[in-house]
């Protein structure tokens, strides 16, 4: 059988790269810049959370089923988080 | 007897249900992975609530999450994402029969792992002290206290959920532990190692995401 080996060098730019990444979503939180901040923060998570999945968890190199399983965690996450927030956003809307 | 059933007769790890071990480890990394997309939904119930409150609250949002120690937040961060360092390099270990690394790197995620949760005891602690746990004896000294008290609820049951997480991560590496040292795995077969792995690595971007969430909360104020 295959077993994907990733080199440790990879391991380790992976770390950096997160690294890199913590220390500007913290230095980011202290500028003002409005609606921007939880933004900025969470595209950097969510960069963050893409490097563990693909090079700590191997996605890069999963099979097509693993792809349809992590997918399916995202898009059932987004049906939870936008379908409530698309409710309680729209209430002051008073079309009805 | 064909070549490869001569191997699989030889092959103590391998179940009678699977072809051969590449199908078997194939079996074991889809089922973290589909626990893993429950657990993705088990964490969104509470970051749902977290979403709603904070686009209600924003002001008691940013009052709170300020009373929260940045430098310990980060620093767990850091140690988190060692950790998950250390864990891919156990797997690497293990995938190529190298046994001292391997211990050597399991030994070192449980270290970096209980460095995070005694940080957060010490934070736990620093907040009974404040009143700013929920409950009996809550206090807080911003204008909404009763809005406050929402977002401590979700910072414990946040946070607290995720260390419930690193507990069982660490029992986990403990079994992983004893059997790396029983020789139980060779580069053919150490697909508890890589399934644990799955385990801890989603454990870790959970505070990734739970980290800005709480500490960097309109810290420019």
């Amino acid at each position: 059988m295959e077993h994907v080996i990733v080199p440790p060098r990879t391991y380790f730019g992976i770390f950096a790269a997160l690294m890199v990444l913590t220390g500007v979503t913290v230095v980011v939180a202290f500028f003002d810049l409005g609606l921007l901040n939880p933004v900025v923060a969470l595209s950097i998570a969510v960069i963050k959370a893409s490097l563990v999945v693909l090079f700590f968890m191997h996605l890069k190199y999963g099979t097509r089923l693993t792809w349809i399983v992590g997918g399916a965690a995202i898009f059932w996450l987004g049906i939870l988080l936008v379908l409530i927030l698309s409710d309680y956003a729209t209430r002051g809307w008073g079309w009805y | 007897v064909p070549d490869h059933a001569a191997a699989t007769l030889h092959e103590p790890a391998l179940k009678h249900h699977f072809d051969d071990l590449g199908q078997q480890h194939e079996a074991a990394t889809l089922g973290m992975w589909v626990f893993l997309a429950t657990e993705v939904l088990f964490f969104g119930g509470l970051l749902a609530a977290y979403m709603l409150y904070r686009v209600w609250y924003p002001e008691t949002w940013g009052a709170a999450s300020r009373t929260l120690d940045i430098t310990l937040g980060t620093v767990n961060t850091a140690v988190l994402i060692g950790s998950s360092l250390t864990m891919a390099l156990a797997v690497h270990a293990a995938a190529t029969d190298r046994r001292r690394p391997l211990l050597l790197f399991l030994l070192l995620t449980m270290a970096l792992g209980a460095v995070f949760l005694g940080i957060k005891a010490f934070e736990y602690a620093h907040k009974f002290h404040e009143h700013h746990v929920p409950g009996l004896g809550f206090h807080f000294e911003g204008p909404a206290p009763e809005r406050a008290n929402l977002f401590f609820s979700l910072y414990f049951g946040l946070t607290g959920l995720h260390a419930l997480h690193m507990v069982i991560g660490l029992g986990l590496m403990t079994v992983m532990l004893a059997m790396a040292a029983r020789g139980k795995f060779s580069s053919r077969w150490y697909t508890p190692v890589e399934v644990s792995g799955l385990y801890w690595h989603f454990v870790d971007i959970v505070w990734i995401f739970l980290f800005p969430l709480l500490y960097l909360v309109d810290r420019h104020q």
